[in-house]
């Protein structure tokens, strides 16, 4: 028997992870006020204007501008759910290839403008509220690097670390799709304050030293396996994120289509009018959702690899397996309800909650409270 | 479930002039969903045959799919919070001993062997019986639609989901012939009739969805194959000794129908050594780090042909077929025994099993050979010694966790021991626990007034009560244990989880949609029309459709007075409709009642070129 000291771990960088993490907590925590106050300020300004209305002028203006002599533009005109239409403009400056698309909505669907609304200054909370996030990604990205450098491995071998890198991902998603153009500005404070909940937890329940890992980890698996389902993870919330608000917002919808005052949960319409149409956020659960769900079934399947490496047998329903299987049913259940007639939109909708309900637990409960061959969560 | 019927209405060319031809239904088709049972599908016919075909088309109908993977991923909850035999039989045993009440319900309902029980297999088998029923019949439907052409253009394009139209002072011929090339280019299958160019794209979809769902086929079959063609057995191996793969070597066995005492393939292995590496400061004190099992091995009957090898958690040794996992370890006190007379009676390492963290240990060293106490003819008598061994023993025993380990490496190890005399009960030929002491035929032996007990250190003897002799602690081997683990299939389960993943992707990324332009001689100019059709999921068709119609205007520049204004008067006749007399398909206007109906459902500002014209 050979007791040899482990590979050293370098303290020093161990505690600098610590101290960025307790950083990007504070910074998020700004950031989350002023989504708060940008979602304050943002029902000062006028109501919710039309976005087809905005959009349509856009498209018109956009066509007049780009109207000199050999421009080519195409107007196509788009059927929408609710019998209204919406126009998309594309138009390509002769020999330059450089194409301009606008696009505007119409009928009953029309996109809130976010949470700043109107406002100037609610907008300006935004934007420091975004400015103020991609600061906190960038300290909570030091955290989880200087965590891994400290015991030169992957920092996912333990809960603690799971949760700063699942909560680091669905930040960086996030911000990508800010990158990217989309308008999901709107997505800032609850994605702001999911990532602060679970960094919380993470810190005080889940906290464990920086160490190496047992036996059971030491495989490239943990890198190729683990990293999928954080990345499933964050997208699997933000697909529950607009599901949650579709839901809400599509309640709103049917309201204030009955004539009806106040919003949902008791919170001012004037909230709900700034998000976007109900549809919308229908479809960005559903596009999410969809493609995220290969990749939920490969991390199921590298599980099944790896655990045919370690244990004998590449599925033994054990809890972790179990409740991944139940998951994808669930999510697999989710994208058919959405290809049936009398599934579609609230149905649906629940079944999609349901799903990423039983995500949530196969992370915390199955990890916490059911013991099984994942027990590596370090949770004394 | 009947399928996706993906336009054999108009694949055809004649279209069934019974059926209005609406974009609901188009685009039900264009989607890789099932089609929901038609009303009259629901009242069952009438005879035995009937109730058949019903009782068929209901299980292959989306809604019982559905309420079967719900039923699935409800039925599979149980066996993740109720101990399952196949995981964990102590477990179980435990369970049933704690709740001794609910036990034989549970056992009745199969709940300690959820997924092998009747209920789980009930509803994974329905649904594939209805997976089978939906995939073959589609995969037919699609054979069919790869042989024949896309769709042809419907005659009203303004009615379709996305829309686009322009006047051009281009020929209709050379704009279609633009049209066919350009979305050729584009990799569409592309097919011009009539002074329309249908274009379809994105079969992959279908494809995607097929191979996934067939693969789904593929894991159930390598997964059966593996449970009666496979099997495992567990072995304990202390350090310098081997293994053989023959039957008898087991200490447990688990074969299948197709896999036993026959099929075990010649191989062995010796265990050379084994080390394990533990945390050894900080919280995560004792955590292990790294445990290895240096082994030489060997294939065929040859055992002297040894190729050196290690077996680590991660890293089973590959041999002959079958593989050989690292599951656990512990210690095997060495002791010697020897009878009143001192006469060595037994001496050998006998495994403990390890009931904690830090390897606190237990076991039952069995001297069944020991005679008589001093070594004469008489009436012989079995010792038996239970204790425990604690690699790193604390100083002395402590009130509450007695003589628990305190890490799990062998730092400072002690083994405590109480000893009984009587009839082990081995000779009975009944299996007992190896590990345990069966006592109903034994005393505990006294000392000093007190249990006959003691604490030894490595090389320290123990002179043992009534003149039975001593019992000298030697020192300590490790053990370690294996699974030997033969799982054919698994390749093919490897390569169904790969197709499936692929399929996956296709069917969820992939958009399938059509693109028809129709080009039309009105007044002296061309009226250019495009429009496309996709799942209403897809935003894109829209981009796309803009996209082509741009790179159209290459070759059917748009006219300076070009109508561009999508909210324009509400004719929403295209010209098309205008235009009837041009239409090639006399059966197309029998709809033309139907038609209008529907655009008045659904006001699209569509082309209105005749006002601007």
């Amino acid at each position: 028997m050979t007791v040899v000291l482990a590979t050293a771990v370098n303290e020093h960088l161990a505690n600098i992870s610590n101290y960025l993490i307790y950083s990007a907590m504070a910074v998020y925590l700004l950031a989350m006020l002023a989504h708060c106050f940008e979602w304050t300020f943002g029902s000062r300004g006028a109501v919710a204007r039309r976005s087809a209305e905005q959009g349509g002028s856009l498209a018109e203006a956009a066509a007049a501008a780009a109207r000199p002599a050999g421009a080519r533009k195409v107007t196509v005109t788009v059927a929408s759910a609710g019998g209204g239409t919406t126009t998309l403009t594309r138009t390509a400056l002769a020999g330059e290839g450089a194409a301009v698309v606008t696009s505007g909505r119409g009928g009953d669907e029309a996109d809130g403008p976010g949470a700043a609304g109107t406002d100037e200054q609610a907008d300006l909370l935004g934007r420091m509220a975004v400015s103020l996030t991609v600061l906190g990604a960038l300290v909570h990205f030091g955290g989880v690097l200087t965590r891994g450098l400290s015991v030169t491995r992957w920092p996912w071998g333990n809960m603690y670390e799971f949760s700063c890198a699942l909560a680091l991902t669905a930040v960086l998603a996030y911000l990508g799709l800010l990158a990217a153009g989309k308008k999901v500005r709107w997505l800032g404070l609850p994605v702001v304050l999911s990532a602060l909940l679970t960094l919380g937890l993470a810190v005080t329940v889940l906290y464990t030293d920086s160490e190496q890992l047992v036996p059971a980890l030491h495989s490239y698996w943990l890198a190729i396996h683990v990293s999928a389902a954080i990345v499933c993870g964050g997208a699997f919330y933000a697909a529950f994120v607009a599901t949650a608000l579709y839901l809400l917002k599509d309640a709103y919808e049917k309201r204030a289509a009955a004539g009806k005052d106040g919003g949902p949960l008791g919170v001012a319409p004037s909230v709900w009018r700034r998000l976007p149409a109900a549809g919308t956020l229908d479809k960005l659960a559903y596009r999410i959702n969809a493609v995220i769900f290969p990749l939920w079934t490969f991390t199921i399947i590298a599980g099944a690899i790896w655990a045919e490496k370690a244990w004998g047998r590449y599925w033994e329903w054990d809890p972790k397996e179990t409740w991944s299987f139940i998951t994808w049913v669930a999510y697999a259940a989710y994208l058919h309800a959405r290809a049936t007639a009398g599934w579609k939109g609230r149905k649906a909708a629940y079944l999609a909650l349901l799903a990423f309900a039983c995500f949530l637990f196969n992370y915390y409960g199955v990890n916490i409270f059911v013991t099984g061959k994942h027990s590596y969560a370090g949770v004394g | 479930m009947s399928n996706t019927d993906t336009g054999s209405t108009t694949d055809t060319g004649s279209p069934d002039p019974r059926r209005p031809l609406d974009d609901e239904a188009a685009a039900e088709r264009l989607s890789t969903a099932p089609v929901e049972e038609r009303p009259d599908d629901a009242a069952p016919a009438f005879g035995v045959l009937g109730w058949l075909r019903w009782t068929w088309r209901q299980l292959t109908s989306m809604r019982v799919a559905l309420i079967l993977l719900f039923l699935l991923s409800l039925a599979a909850v149980p066996g993740s919070l109720i101990p399952q035999t196949s995981a964990n039989a102590l477990r179980v045993a435990q369970w049933k001993a704690d709740h001794p009440g609910l036990a034989p319900l549970y056992e009745r309902l199969q709940l300690f062997d959820v997924y092998s029980s009747v209920w789980f297999s009930a509803v994974y088998i329905l649904l594939f019986v209805s997976l089978a029923g939906c995939i073959v019949p589609r995969t037919w439907q699609f054979a069919g639609v790869l042989r024949s052409r896309p769709p042809a253009a419907p005659r009203t394009l303004s009615r379709m989901p996305v829309y686009a139209t322009w006047r051009t002072a281009a020929d209709p011929q050379q704009v279609t012939a633009a049209a066919e090339r350009l979305l050729r280019g584009r990799r569409f299958r592309v097919h011009a009739s009539g002074g329309a160019v249908a274009a379809e794209k994105g079969y992959l979809r279908e494809v995607g969805n097929l191979l996934f769902h067939i693969s789904l086929f593929g894991l159930l079959v390598a997964m059966a194959w593996g449970s009666v063609g496979g099997g495992q057995g567990g072995k304990l191996v202390l350090e310098g000794q081997g293994f053989s793969n023959t039957m008898t070597q087991y200490d447990d066995f688990q074969g299948a129908p197709f896999y036993g005492a026959d099929q075990l393939e010649p191989f062995g292995f010796k265990l050379d050594g084994f080390s394990a590496t533990y945390q050894t400061r900080g919280d995560q004190l004792g955590t292990p780090r790294d445990f290895t099992a240096r082994i030489r091995y060997w294939t065929g009957t040859d055992s002297s042909r040894l190729h050196k090898g290690a077996i680590k958690v991660n890293e089973p040794l590959e041999v002959a077929g079958s593989k050989v996992y690292l599951i656990g370890h512990g210690y095997s006190p060495v002791v010697t025994v020897r009878n009143g007379r001192g006469d060595v009676v037994f001496h050998g390492p006998t495994p403990f099993l390890p009931q904690d963290n830090n390897l606190t240990s237990t076991g039952a060293i069995k001297v069944g050979d020991y005679g008589t106490r001093d070594g004469k003819p008489g009436r012989k008598v079995q010792l038996g010694f239970s204790g425990i061994f604690s690699p790193t023993a604390p100083v002395k025993a402590d009130p509450l966790t007695g003589w628990n380990s305190l890490f799990p490496a062998a730092a400072d190890p002690k083994l405590i021991l109480t000893a009984w005399a009587g009839d082990l009960g081995t000779d009975a030929g009944i299996p007992q626990n190896v590990y345990q002491l069966d006592t109903s035929h034994m005393k505990q032996l006294r000392q000093d007034g007190d249990l006959a007990r003691a604490a030894l250190k490595p090389g320290q003897g123990w002179k043992l009560p009534d003149g039975y002799g001593t019992l000298t602690f030697d020192g300590y081997q490790q053990w370690a244990s294996f699974t030997i683990a033969h799982r054919p299939g698994n390749a093919v389960a490897l390569g169904s989880a790969v197709l499936a993943v692929l399929g996956l992707i296709g069917s969820l990324l992939i958009q399938r949609r059509r693109v028809w332009v129709r080009a039309s001689a009105v007044g002296g100019a061309t009226v250019v029309e495009t429009a496309g059709l996709a799942r209403s999921e897809s935003a894109r068709i829209a981009e796309e459709l803009a996209e082509l119609a741009v790179a159209l205007q290459d070759d059917a520049p748009a006219a300076e007075d070009g109508p561009q204004d999508p909210d324009g008067p509400q004719d929403r006749n295209g010209p098309g409709d205008r235009d009837g007399a041009e239409d090639r398909d006399g059966a197309e206007d029998r709809n033309d009642a139907g038609t209008r109906e529907h655009a008045e459902a659904r006001p699209h500002g569509s082309g209105t070129t005749e006002e601007r014209g």
